[in-house]
């Protein structure tokens, strides 16, 4: 008999591909799956699904419930969950597993409670316990300064997960898997809500998500005209721009820019941390980062208990010689 | 028209790192000798929004607690704020109750005061971080929801709503009533006055126990907590020194170039 289907993604694509979210659901899922000895399986709403059901086997599905339907081309709440509800109580996996984005962290509450089961939102570490064979799901709480292992007692135990904290498996064009056409079905008269429009705000320079490295500004620049300087220091790596919450609630940096518990997640090979004292919340956003670097006035700051290396200093006159130092020596070898 | 604002009472969100220790057989935060607890500070958004709504088209604002020990003074900030009513929820019972049971009893509380247009909450409480309540408040009462609210207007027999998208924003309309979640982008809660403070000791509280909901003892929690810890760091940082900050920046390009070329 065929092994049975314990997980479950709700997969998201990004274009015509799998979100980067939803191969990394997939990698953590198959982790999951292989030490209960079961298979996975994703479902991809979309209005054309193109070729992103072969790219889910690739990346670790086994079955790819693949729903098309024209109304399924933006996400709407309500519209997903009539659909989601249907296809994961017929499934009936024992896991299932988001992606804690826009989409998951707005769906999976509401998918939860039709399905009357638990959600642990925002996971950071999924793991089967040896002994119980189920999920411990480990989340941070109060803002980032303590984690908490839950285990749910209903079925399925159901999590959103961070981004970056499943591993993506290199895709495998030759594993075997199953592409299982789903028809949709929606009763408009229970729909109570509708998307508009999307407004898409510019923002100019390389997307943080993907910056390798990334110069991120507190409170303590003072002003919008003091980020110019972080935007420079940037450029030497090819780089881009963060805030914290503040500096964005101040209007001196876009919104799209905060990074932290409330804003983009970001792990980037060098985190630069200028004039922010290094509050759980932001950390939950950066804590992740190869090496940090941090420059601030005040020696006690938070701050520098995360960092690799720390300058303490007015960034006013520490970033400027820097700024000089790199350029320099960019310059240099061309020379 | 009327509108429900539900405002958790949780320890500071923002207290000093070193104030923060957890109770090991309990598993929860210790609330520090002298920090005070607070509204969650997205709940202060919704009330927030609640306020405008009332300013820009008349709304009567109801604000509603749930807990234990619930603190006067800093569950009365909504009424000093603005608001017009306050229902306060407190029993030994309804302590440290999971998302899905506060959903449950918010619900029967909200049921029971029958008339309202407009159900606001945070877009998650700052203790636990879950963002679910509003959502499973949404589910019980057979509602829309709109999550991440950073502007809100009623128009006719319906809620437009800008919710915060990563890269700008979305406009979603939901029938009335609904719930809609609130994030910071909102924008902060209006400063408190003194005749704000003086008015609001006119203006009625109700609190209700279990009784008065006519709700049977919560269900037990569909997720059991196994362990709560403190992330352990071993990161040391190594501080650049010099004779001037001119000095130590120069120290640290040579740092960043020997481990992070360009
Ligand atoms: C539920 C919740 C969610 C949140 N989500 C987020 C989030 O997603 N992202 C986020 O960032 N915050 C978030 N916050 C806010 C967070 O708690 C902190 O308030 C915030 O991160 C502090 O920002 P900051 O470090 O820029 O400011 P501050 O804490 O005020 O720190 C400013 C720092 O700058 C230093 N400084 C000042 N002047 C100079 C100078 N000239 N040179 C060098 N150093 C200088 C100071 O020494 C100080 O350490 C959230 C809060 C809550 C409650
Ligand atoms: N005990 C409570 N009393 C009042 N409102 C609450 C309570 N718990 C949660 N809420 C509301 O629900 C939102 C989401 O909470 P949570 O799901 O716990 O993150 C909060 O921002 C509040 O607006």
């Amino acid at each position: 008999m065929a092994k049975k289907i314990k997980v479950l993604a709700i997969g998201e694509l990004a274009g015509n591909q799998l979100s980067p979210g939803t191969r990394e659901l997939l990698g953590g899922g198959r982790d999951l799956a292989d030490s209960l000895g079961a298979r996975v399986g994703i479902v991809l709403l979309s209005e054309s699904a193109g070729k992103t059901g072969a790219e889910a086997i690739a990346y670790g599905a086994d079955e790819v419930y693949q729903a098309e339907a024209a109304f399924l081309k933006n996400y709407q709440p309500e519209v997903y969950l009539q659909v989601l509800e249907k296809i994961v109580k017929k499934v009936g996996p024992e896991i299932l597993l988001l992606a804690q984005t826009a989409t998951g962290r707005d769906l999976a509450p509401r998918l939860a409670c039709r399905l009357k089961t638990a959600l642990a939102p925002d996971c950071v570490a999924l793991a089967i316990d040896p002994d119980s064979g189920l999920l411990r799901m480990t989340r941070p709480v109060y803002g980032g300064r303590a984690l908490a292992v839950l285990v749910c007692k209903t079925r399925p135990q159901m999590a959103t997960v961070r981004f970056r904290a499943l591993k993506s498996r290199e895709p495998d064009p030759s594993r075997p898997g199953e592409i299982k056409p789903v028809t949709p079905e929606l009763d408009q008269s229970k729909i109570k809500s509708k998307f508009i429009e999307k407004v898409v705000e510019e923002v100019k320079g390389v997307p943080l998500e993907n910056a390798r490295v990334v110069a991120c500004g507190g409170r303590g620049m003072g002003g919008a005209e003091a980020y110019a300087l972080l935007e420079e220091l940037a450029q030497f790596w090819g780089g881009a721009v963060g805030a914290t919450r503040p500096a964005c609630d101040s209007g001196w940096v876009s919104s799209a820019r905060q990074i932290g518990l409330t804003g983009k997640i970001v792990s980037p090979n060098l985190y630069l941390a200028v004039a922010l004292s290094g509050s759980s919340q932001h950390m939950a956003g950066c804590g992740n980062s190869k090496m940090i670097v941090a420059i601030n006035k005040d020696p006690e700051a938070n701050i520098f208990s995360f960092a690799n290396y720390g300058v303490v200093g007015d960034y006013r006159r520490i970033l400027p010689p820097l700024i000089e130092r790199l350029k320099q020596v960019r310059k240099g070898p061309k020379d | 028209m009327q509108v429900i604002v539900c405002l958790k009472q949780i320890l500071d969100p923002e207290m000093p790192s070193g104030s923060f220790h957890l109770d090991p057989n309990r598993k929860r935060a210790v609330p520090p000798p002298g920090t005070p607890p607070v509204l969650s500070p997205f709940d202060e958004n919704a009330l927030e929004a609640a306020l405008r709504l009332k300013d820009g088209q008349g709304a009567k604002v109801i604000a509603v607690s749930l807990g234990d020990k619930l603190a006067r003074a800093v569950v009365k900030k909504p009424l000093s704020a603005g608001a017009d009513e306050l229902v306060l929820l407190e029993d030994p019972e309804w302590e440290d109750l999971d998302h899905f049971a506060s959903a449950r009893v918010l619900a029967a509380a909200i049921r029971k005061i029958g008339e309202f247009d407009l159900i606001l909450t945070g877009r998650q409480a700052a203790d636990w971080d879950a963002g679910l309540v509003g959502s499973a408040l949404a589910e019980e009462l057979g509602l829309g929801c709109v999550t991440l609210a950073r502007k809100i207007e009623v128009v006719k027999d319906k809620v437009r709503v800008e919710r915060v998208a990563p890269d700008g924003y979305e406009v979603v309309e939901a029938l009335r009533p609904c719930v809609v979640t609130v994030d910071s982008e909102l924008g902060e809660l209006r400063q408190i006055t003194m005749p704000g403070i003086f008015a609001a000791k006119k203006k009625p509280i109700q609190e209700w126990k279990p009784a008065d909901l006519k709700l049977a003892s919560p269900a037990p929690a569909r997720c059991e907590l196994v362990d709560l810890y403190l992330p352990k760091r071993e990161t040391v940082c190594e501080i650049i020194g010099g004779e001037s900050p001119e000095e130590a920046a120069l120290k640290l390009a040579d740092k960043l170039l020997e481990k992070c070329p360009a």
